[in-house]
């Protein structure tokens, strides 16, 4: 940006920075609540849809299609179809935000456990593993590296919608690139981008580094 | 009075289907602005992602894009267009910073499924051309781009899907397109009003992906359709 203006000192006001710190770090707080409660809620309630799907196959397409059918909804109109009913809440934008993690995350936990080679499960077999055991043993922990993929796809997608909750009064980081928006203030816009951004991407290498420390196997193999 | 009596009375309103700022106008404000994005976007991107792909370089490339692009708020680019639009004199009321920032969601899908459906074009086949005396590009033309169609065309479905999406979005930045409804509907605190608007924009990104998988499915040959 400042490439392009050349003035960057009016670009990023760093005393408004320090005046709002503690703003900051509330809507820090904020981003990170909401995220973590919709990715988790996400992955309970994905995991139990998958759990379906495996038990009863049939039930993929429509399972998968009805995710998708809410991933497909615009983040916007999704708030907009809940605030008649649930308010100006974190409500509505837990459901909103879960309600898009599903779709990522069943597939990919599905894909995992599919993913698991079918002689690997007959090992199991052979070692006298019940068919609860081997699920949860063997084919969970070699489903790890697929699932885990997914909830980094998912995080750092909720990271990024929610900003857009800063419509319906909540926002996080949204709260400043909305404000900044409205009152033409560019500090607040880049900072608001910039922390989500940054917010993203670190969540993004925990997960990675959470991956290693669970599946230090994959890492070996591909080394 | 309940929210679907005032969404029936809003449905019911002439004022919603007539005059400068009807329902009409919205939708077409919306599909224009959409539309135009992802054919921009696709002519930019698709150049580069078709040669990186014929040269096999494109994997690193492709998998950065993947991972800015989901990391950086598709809200965030429209509010930064739209400033530096401002700041050049042309933001307020007009349509280019969302059509910018739509263009900026519109590439990255394009750029990245290009690439990964011409990798994906067996080795094989592309050394047996070569070996029936194809030049690069002819190979590119006549072996590669047919064979990573249906992959660039999920690409092209994931971008209009998704500029659809964050079209509604404009109306954040003084434009218009039917998140209007939306963010006027929040103003005025007509719940009417928001769920006409959410239910407009939701039916239209469901027509839009439900539509352009048939297309996809229509112009794809079907010697390579890809099981689902």
């Amino acid at each position: 940006m400042s490439v392009v203006f050349g003035q960057a000192d009016q670009l990023l006001d760093w005393s408004w920075v320090e005046r709002n710190i503690g703003q900051i770090v509330d809507r820090t707080w904020e981003h990170l609540t909401l995220t973590g409660i919709s990715v988790a809620l996400g992955l309970v309630i994905s995991v139990l849809l998958a759990i379906v799907v495996l038990r009863w196959r049939w039930s993929y397409p429509p399972i998968t299609g009805a995710a998708g059918l809410l991933y497909t909804i615009p983040s916007l109109a999704l708030f907009a179809l809940l605030v008649p009913f649930t308010g100006l809440s974190q409500t509505t934008a837990v459901i909103a935000l879960t309600s898009y993690t599903l779709f990522i995350l069943i597939r990919n936990i599905v894909a995992g456990i599919d993913g698991v080679p079918a002689y690997v499960k007959e090992a199991a077999d052979g070692m006298g593993y019940t068919p609860r055991s081997r699920f949860w043993r063997i084919e969970v922990p070699l489903a790890l590296p697929a699932i885990v993929a997914g909830v980094r796809i998912a995080t750092v997608t909720t990271v990024g919608l929610v900003t857009v909750t800063a419509v319906i009064g909540l926002g996080g980081y949204g709260f400043f690139i909305l404000r900044g928006l409205n009152t033409f203030f560019w500090t607040q816009l880049i900072v608001g981008v910039l922390l989500s951004v940054v917010l993203a991407t670190i969540l993004d290498l925990a997960f990675v580094a959470l991956q290693a420390w669970l599946s230090p196997w994959s890492k070996r193999r591909a080394a | 009075m309940n929210v679907l009596e005032q969404l029936i009375d809003f449905i019911m309103d002439p004022s919603t289907w007539t005059g400068p700022a009807s329902f009409w106008t919205r939708l077409f404000e919306h599909l224009w602005v959409s539309v135009a994005a992802t054919l921009i976007g696709i002519v930019l991107v698709f150049p580069l992602a078709l040669y990186l792909g014929h040269t096999k370089r494109g994997s690193q490339a492709a998998t950065a894009v993947v991972n800015v692009g989901r990391a950086v708020p598709s809200f965030g680019i429209l509010a930064v267009a739209f400033l530096i639009l401002v700041e050049f004199g042309a933001g307020v009321g007009t349509p280019w910073a969302v059509l910018v920032a739509l263009i900026a969601l519109a590439a990255p899908p394009v750029f990245t499924n290009t690439i990964a459906g011409i990798q994906s074009v067996d080795p094989a086949t592309v050394e047996a051309a070569r070996g029936m005396g194809l030049t690069g590009s002819q190979v590119l033309a006549r072996i590669e781009l047919p064979m990573a169609m249906p992959l660039v065309m999920e690409g092209i479905r994931i971008a209009f899907v998704q500029v659809i999406a964050t079209a509604t979005l404009g109306a954040l930045v003084a434009w218009g397109g039917l998140g209007r409804y939306i963010i006027d509907g929040f103003a005025v605190r007509d719940n009417g009003q928001i769920l006409f608007g959410a239910l407009a924009v939701g039916l239209l990104a469901i027509a839009a992906e439900v539509g352009f998988s048939l297309i996809q499915r229509a112009v794809t040959p079907r010697g390579l359709r890809v099981a689902r």
